[in-house]
This record gives structure tokens, sequence and C-alpha cells, in this order.
């Protein structure tokens, strides 16, 4: 596939220079297992920044960290800090819904809701609005044709909004899970290998969905696939094992990495 | 290429043998429950009338019908329910999806295996020391139904949590990520997809508790009463202790009627498993995913 053509803020969205969410000397464990190592990492607001690595380095934990998905795991133990917005998501006054209406998450296996398209749409919607019972029909039609809009969705399947969205094609339901993110207006979105489950063709949809994104939300991409990685992102961060090693713009990373370690993964030297 | 030999040849003929035999085995099982079932229906078919099952017993129970037991077996099983339903299905949500595993919720664990266990006639001994004495309910249908929904306790909770979790964890995961609470995922996302199996689970239990005598027997199910049961603090009859007393208790009793009891009891039974299955089947066809 080739690189989407830039859109026309590209520029702007480069020249932004503010960052969306902080890891500063993050540490985790599993039980007695140590998977983060003092994680230092920006992710730049507007972006997409990609996370590669070899297979079990602490990606998806990194990411499931800044959401705090993991916290219903009972035996995890973090240090440090993680800013999304600035402010320290690990403090004990953060509102786990509230971050995470802030912080959308896409999964690796695309996982909608056993609702119907609509019902999927509106879900995070009226878990955040505290009036979405009274809210009008067409008010919430607006909503799901604006999101599934947004995803390129809505002209395959605005003629069975009621149907169940468990029987959309893999890359149907992978941008529905992005479309549902969208009513409540996320500022951040994790994205954890969101094509690893799909063809070439459905993951070159999807990439393409994700470059449309860029700008208007904070995209941090997990990806296993380095060709992604260098075709779909502004800037990379190499982690192994639970070091993040080396961060830089894409094209830089990808031509002249710094460390040695980056070298080698890139050059396939790891699984 | 490829030529059976002679030690292929034996193996096959033994594995015919080995599978011949399997099969009657697994055949034999049908035996048994279609002799009893045309017992019933040949001796107890000509039994059952509308009389029979809308008159009370007469003439020290060896003439006349089976409405109080029937009723009584009716009321007992629905009041069992009541109590066991909510209790059993809010504490297998729990133990499925809030517990933490440690000691606490081990312990649970181990109690519920524990309480399956438990013979019936025990559940009666401690349905009569703790409903019938120390809460002073009286020989009654409450007691009797307590009784009754301690005991099916354990089955509604293990059907419960086994639907629950059935349920695939990317479903909660998609929830919470999208900020749900724990209680918003269980009421929108879980509950409703393991709805069927949670009442098909109930179902069977009916079907069972319907027919249990022992825990009922020293409780609040009597031989025989006059009346039907106005309240909960009432006795009453049922099918299956009513069953045992014609059938060993009085005298005089014609040959055929023990029968016709029995395929009344028998009747509800399988129709509430019939009903579970096609519930089952229904369900299925509606999951999404
Ligand atoms: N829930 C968990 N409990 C215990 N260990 C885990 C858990 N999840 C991941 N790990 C361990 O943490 C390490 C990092 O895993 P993960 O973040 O999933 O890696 P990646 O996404 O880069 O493949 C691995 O060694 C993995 O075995
Ligand atoms: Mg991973």
């Amino acid at each position: 596939m080739e690189t989407p053509p830039p859109t026309p803020d590209a520029p702007d969205v480069l020249a932004n220079t503010e960052i969306a969410v902080r890891v500063k000397d993050f540490s985790l464990w599993y039980g007695t297992f140590q998977a983060l190592f003092a994680v230092d990492f920006n992710v730049k607001q507007g972006i997409i920044t990609s996370l590669i690595g070899p297979s079990g380095c602490g990606k998806s934990t990194l990411l499931r960290s800044i959401n705090r998905i993991n916290d219903r795991l009972g035996y995890v133990r973090t240090e440090g800090v993680i800013e999304v917005l600035g402010k320290n998501v690990l403090d004990s006054d953060v509102a786990l819904p509230q971050l995470r209406k802030q912080v959308g998450m896409v999964f690796q296996r695309p996982n909608p809701l056993p609702l119907s398209i609509r019902e999927n749409i509106l879900f995070s919607y009226t878990l955040h609005t505290p009036d979405a019972r009274k809210r009008t029909k067409a008010e919430k039609d607006q909503i799901v044709e604006e999101a599934l809009r947004e995803v390129l969705l809505w002209d395959t399947v605005k003629d069975r909004l009621d149907h169940s969205a468990t029987a959309l094609s893999l890359e149907q339901q992978q941008k529905l899970c992005i479309a549902r993110l969208l009513p409540v207006k996320p500022r951040v979105l994790l994205m954890d290998e969101p094509c690893s489950a799909l063809d070439p063709e459905a993951t070159a949809a999807v990439e393409e969905l994700i470059w449309q994104l860029r700008g208007e939300y904070t995209i941090l991409m997990v990806t296993h696939n380095m060709a992604q990685a260098r075709r779909a992102s502004d800037e990379c961060a190499f982690m192994l094992m639970g070091k993040l090693v080396e961060h830089a713009d894409t094209a830089e990373m990808f031509v002249t990495p710094r460390h040695k370690e980056t070298a080698d993964y890139i050059e396939g030297r790891y699984g | 290429m490829f030529k059976a030999t002679e030690l292929n040849l034996r193996n096959e003929q033994r594995e015919k043998r080995w599978r011949l035999l399997f099969l009657l085995m697994a055949l034999l099982l049908i035996l048994p429950v279609l002799i009893i079932l045309i017992l019933l229906v040949y001796r107890g078919g000509p039994v059952i009338s509308w009389s029979f099952l809308f008159e009370f017993p007469r003439n020290g129970m060896t003439e006349g019908g089976i409405f109080p037991a029937l009723l009584g077996t009716i009321f007992l099983v629905v009041v069992a329910l009541v109590f066991s339903v909510p209790l059993g299905v809010a504490a297998a949500v729990y133990l499925s999806e809030y517990a933490p595993d440690n000691w606490l919720t081990r312990t649970i664990n181990l109690a519920i295996i524990n309480l399956a266990g438990v013979p019936s006639i025990v559940h009666a001994l401690f349905g009569v020391g703790a409903f019938v004495l120390f809460f002073e309910f009286g020989t009654s249908i409450l007691a009797a139904s307590l009784t009754l929904g301690i005991m099916t306790l354990p089955v509604v909770i293990v059907a419960t949590r086994e639907s629950l979790q059935a349920v695939p964890h990317a479903f909660r995961e998609a929830c919470w990520a999208l900020g749900a609470t724990r209680w918003q995922t269980i009421r929108r996302i879980v509950l409703p997809n393991a709805v069927s199996g949670i009442l098909t689970g109930i179902i069977l239990e009916v079907s069972r508790t319907a027919g249990e005598t022992a825990p009922i027997m020293f409780t609040g199910a009597a031989f025989f009463v006059p009346f039907l049961p106005e309240s909960v603090y009432d006795q009453t009859m049922a099918l299956s202790l009513h069953l045992y007393t014609i059938s060993t208790q009085v005298t005089g009793v014609p040959e055929d009627l023990p029968f016709g009891v029995a395929l009344v009891l028998i009747g509800i039974v399988l129709s509430m498993n019939a009903l579970s299955i096609a519930f089952r089947v229904y369900l299925r066809n509606k999951k999404k995913w």
C-alpha cells in the first residue's frame, strides 16, 4: 500500500509540539514479574505514534496502563507517572469512567458488543450522557450517522443499523469499534495491533481510516508489523524487554536508527 | 502400496467388536427410561381424568383425585424459587464478576460444593431445626419451601455462574474500556447474554425439586389435608409424598392409582425439561455472536 496522501493540515499537525501523554519513569510488575522498566515516553498531540517491538516486550502492558484497563488485575503494581492531558491518571482522585471517555481503546480482535450497530455506537454516549434517555431519536440518529461517516462505514451499513454488529465483516467490525469511541469525543485513541486480525485489504482500509483520524485525535498504535509502522505513523518508539529503547521520527528511525538493538529489530533479527 | 496386513485386519475386527459392545451399553441406557414410561402410561393412563386431576382424595385416599397434592407441589416449588433464584443469581454474579481470588471466595466456593453434596434427608433435618423450630414457621409451606430452596441453591449458583462465564471476556473488556462500570457491564451485556443458560438451569432445577420427598416430609407436607392451602403458613399435600403415602401407608388403594399419580409427577418433570430445551434452542438462535 502507498502512503496515504498528506492531508492539507498535515504541516500544522506536525508543527504541534504539545504532549498528550507523558509517561515518566514508569515501571510495572505483574506480581513479582517486572514487565516495564522505568519507561520515559512522550506522545505528541494530534499525530500517530507507533509502538513496535518483539512479542512480549511490554507494548500492550504500556498501552493498557494509560487507560488503566489493567487495574482489574489485583496483582498489578506500578511506580512512576502517566500524565494524560496534564493529569496523572494514576492519582487516586481519577474517575476511571472519565479517563476512559477521554482515552478510547481499540483492541487486537475486533470486539463489537453483541448489540445492534446503532446500539454499539450509542453505547458510550449513553454511559456518559446524564440525560441520554431524554434525547430525541433524531438527535441520536445524527450521532450515529456522524460517527459512522467518520469511519467511512455509513454508506455500507446505513440500511441495517438495527442488525447485529457481530454479523459484520472483521474490517467493518474494527471500523465500528473505532466509530463507537467517537461520540464522546475522546482526545487520545489507543490501538493495540488494530489490524493484526485482518487480511491485507482490510488492513489497508483500516490504516487509511486511522490516517484520516490523525490530527483530530492523538493516536498511539501498537503494531507488530514494521511496514505498517513505517507507512502509517509520524513517530515511532521501539521497546525491548520492558524498556523503551528509542523514540524518533518514523522516517528517521527506519533509515538511521541510533541504537544497535533498534537496527537489529528493524532488519528482522528478532522474532 | 498401503495394503492392509494380517495384523491390520485383525485389529480392524477387534475394533468392530469393541465398538459394538460400547454401542450396546449405550443403548441399554434407554431401556429403563422406556420401561418406566411404558409401565406408567399403560397402568396409570386409564386412571387420569379431569376429576382425577381436580378433585380431592376421598375415602381414606383410596378414591377421588389428587388436586390438593398437585396444587401443593406447584405452590412449594414456586415459593422455593422465589427464594432461591434471586439469592442464587446474585451470589453467582458476585462470584463470577466481582470476587477477587482470595480466601473468602475460596471458602464460599467450598461451601457451595459441599452444600450440593449434602443428602436431601440432611437438608430435611436442617429445615426442621432452622425453619420449623428456630424461626417458628411451624410445619408449613414456608418452612418446606425454604428447605427446598436451600437445597436447590447450589444448582442455581453453578448454572448461573457457568452461563455468565460463557459470555466472552472480550465483551466485558470492551465495555470497561468505554468507561462502563462493572454493574453497567453486567446489566447491559453480561446478563442479557447469559439469561438463556440461567433460565435453563432454573427450569431443570424446578423439575428436580418437584419430585423431592424427604426435604418436605418433616417441614411442611402432610399425608392428608382436607383443605387447600391459603397461605404459606399452612401445611399442604404434595404429589411426591402423596405417592409415597398411597403406595405404602394406606390399605385398600386400587393397584393402578399410584401409577396415575406417578404419571402426573413425571409428566410435570418431563414437560419442564422439554420447556427448558425448547427455550434453549429458541435463545440460541437469537444469540448475537
Ligand atoms: N495479565 C498478565 N499477567 C501476568 N503477566 C503478563 C500479563 N500480561 C502480560 N504479561 C507478561 O508481560 C510481558 C509483556 O506482555 P505484553 O505487554 O502483552 O507484550 P506485547 O504486547 O509487547 O507482546 C510478557 O512477558 C507477558 O508474559
Ligand atoms: Mg500485545
